[in-house]
């Protein structure tokens, strides 16, 4: 240990480094805040502060009166929740197969992983968009639900096999000897093991949908079915000169959702992300 | 070994077929499949079917809205796109773009990643910060960052005025400016993900060696060398390759900052492919240059991998 002791100047340049780090983090955001709290004359200003001088809730008012949030945040919410929750149902299964037995199966799977990574969306969304046209699911947010629950599978995919790989084998191997099915053993014995794993994933698949933009853009016609994403490009206007307050405001609201759910799982995200990586 | 596992590993090519009719499918095939299928069906319906559906529409002349059926056109959409200067000239700032984003995005990352990594006070706050930029939306990145840029009421001219260095610019409409702005954008946007990633591969590092090189009087750049990079090889490679693709593809970015302008200086492929698509209905060109660009990341893929190995070769 103490052959690794940092010497006193290298250690001062190590935290000139970070705060280096940190500035270059944080900064935009804090613009993102200090906008969103400055009232009409402030902004218009040619010397903007970083504190409003004269701090005001009109932007969040206004931004409300603009456009259509919070039924934009109940189109999202409700693509968000029913993506992660099916996708994860569907992944689950998938993963638990594909952990457990090594084979073709687990090689297809793993690349098709990467595969599905390396294509541009543009391939996918066109064909995507004619089939969904020909179901009547262009316009609507269940069409947008089947495109995410898709596109967030590859990584709950490997997201899971990782949290599969981490229970031990061997308890299913004893609840088997104790004379419980197949079905029975993955209901009493896996499940609850990979609770919070599975709980992690449907929570950073919740995220994606909720921050995804692509699709959304592509797939919702009408301002009434229309994400939040995509609501918040019309504050930017044609000429793209925005009324900024009421801008950043609505900005800021977008954020909330995912920031809190990235709080709760900063420590699984590193984990999961790992967890499929190294042991494969 | 239990009996299960008996029959699970080895049972996989014959005893499945042995199950008596009603005796309960205790094989693994038969309930292996039924677990596999919920997921099975949705990708080769929704994500491998359309991929391949995606390839054979860049060999037709499909157009949105059109009354007429639509035809085989072989290999003509390429031989268009081969001439059209538009588009090449996308694919270069492209390419630029991605290599631009890809390797500060790295090199930055590693440099957070190796601080993290040390026990440095304010690191859980550099942590929580880190992870700030992935959790949100691209589009509120983009919105943010144009506040940042904005020629009057944004903070970065300002600052400049502040510390006596000119009068600021407008960054994202000026023809020299706007990429190099925006792939600023691109490596803030990043970098989390990259930063994680390093930092998890960092530590599963064996301290020990740190420790035994530096009892040798290894130095710090040493026991980097010959210590902490080639464990991390394998996970720095990995997310490299991604975040190549990933920034090659990128679209919500520059849309919200740019929307390509100025006069195309940051048109992205997949900006010039959507609106072939989805502004002006021309679905078989716009087909064919997605062909181009997954072509393009393999090469791009490839060639990396090839030198990654040759490199190994040279130690």
């Amino acid at each position: 240990m103490s052959a690794l002791r940092t010497s006193g100047p290298a250690r001062a340049g190590q935290y000139l480094a970070l705060l280096a780090y940190l500035v270059f983090l944080a900064f935009p955001f804090l613009w993102l805040l200090s906008t969103a709290f400055k009232p009409a004359p402030e902004l218009a200003s040619l010397h903007p502060t970083w504190i409003p001088e004269d701090p005001t809730l009109d932007n969040f008012r206004q931004a409300f009166d603009e456009q259509p949030l919070l039924r934009a945040a109940a189109n999202s919410l409700l693509a968000a929740v029913c993506a992660a929750v099916i996708a994860v149902a569907v992944a689950t299964p998938l993963a638990y197969v594909t952990a457990r037995h090594r084979g073709r199966l687990a090689g297809a799977a793993t690349g098709w992983v990467v595969i599905s990574q390396a294509f541009p969306f543009v391939l996918v969304i066109i064909p995507l968009f004619l089939v969904l046209k020909n179901l009547h699911l262009i316009n609507s947010v269940a069409g947008l639900v089947l495109v995410y629950v898709v596109w967030s599978l590859p990584f709950a995919l490997w997201m899971l096999m990782g949290y599969v790989r981490a229970v031990p084998a061997e308890l299913e191997e004893a609840a088997a000897v104790d004379g419980a099915g197949r079905i029975r053993t993955l209901v009493s014995v896996t499940a609850p093991l990979l609770g919070p794993g599975i709980v992690a994933t449907a929570l950073f698949a919740f995220v994606t949908a909720w921050n995804e933009f692509f699709f959304a853009l592509v797939l919702l016609k009408t301002p009434e079915k229309q994400t939040l994403p995509v609501v918040l490009t019309h504050f930017l206007g044609a000429e793209g000169v925005a009324d900024l307050g009421p801008l950043a405001a609505a900005a800021f609201l977008a954020t909330l959702p995912s920031l809190l759910v990235f709080a709760l799982l900063q420590k699984r995200i590193a984990g999961g992300m790992l967890a499929g990586a190294v042991k494969s | 070994m239990s009996s299960v596992t008996a029959t699970k590993r080895p049972g996989r090519a014959r005893a499945p077929r042995a199950a008596a009719p009603g005796a309960r499918p205790r094989g693994p095939d038969p309930g292996a499949w039924f677990l596999v299928l919920p997921a099975l069906l949705p990708i080769l319906v929704l994500s491998v079917g359309p991929l391949l559906y995606g390839i054979a529409l860049a060999f037709t002349d499909a157009q949105s809205g059109r009354v007429q059926a639509t035809r085989w056109v072989g290999a003509l959409n390429f031989q268009d796109l081969l001439h059209d200067t538009l588009f090449w000239e996308s694919f270069r700032i492209g390419l630029v773009w991605a290599a631009g984003v890809t390797v500060p995005q790295f090199l930055l990352a590693l440099g957070l990643a190796l601080l993290l990594n040390q026990d440095l006070r304010l690191r859980w706050l550099a942590r929580a910060l880190a992870i700030v930029p992935w959790a949100m939306p691209e589009v509120v990145v983009g919105i943010m960052w144009r506040l940042v840029y904005n020629p009057d009421a944004g903070i970065l001219n300002e600052t400049l005025r502040n510390l006596g260095l000119g009068e600021g610019r407008d960054w994202l409409s000026g023809l020299a400016t706007a990429l190099p702005a925006v792939i600023v954008v691109g490596v803030w946007a990043g970098m989390p993900q990259t930063t994680v990633a390093l930092l998890a591969g960092l530590q599963n590092t064996p301290r020990e060696l740190h420790e035994a090189a530096a009892l040798d009087g290894a130095g710090a750049w040493r026991r980097f060398r010959t210590v902490t990079w080639p464990a991390l090889r394998p996970v720095a490679l990995a997310i490299t390759a991604l975040n190549l693709i990933w920034n090659f593809n990128s679209f919500a970015l520059v849309y919200v900052l740019t929307n390509g302008g100025p006069g195309g200086r940051t048109r992205l492929p997949m900006l010039f492919a959507y609106e072939e698509a989805f502004r002006y209905g021309q679905f078989g060109y716009a087909a064919a240059m997605g062909c181009v660009m997954v072509a393009a990341v393999s090469v791009l893929i490839a060639l990396s991998l090839v030198r990654r190995l040759k490199g190994d070769q040279d130690r």
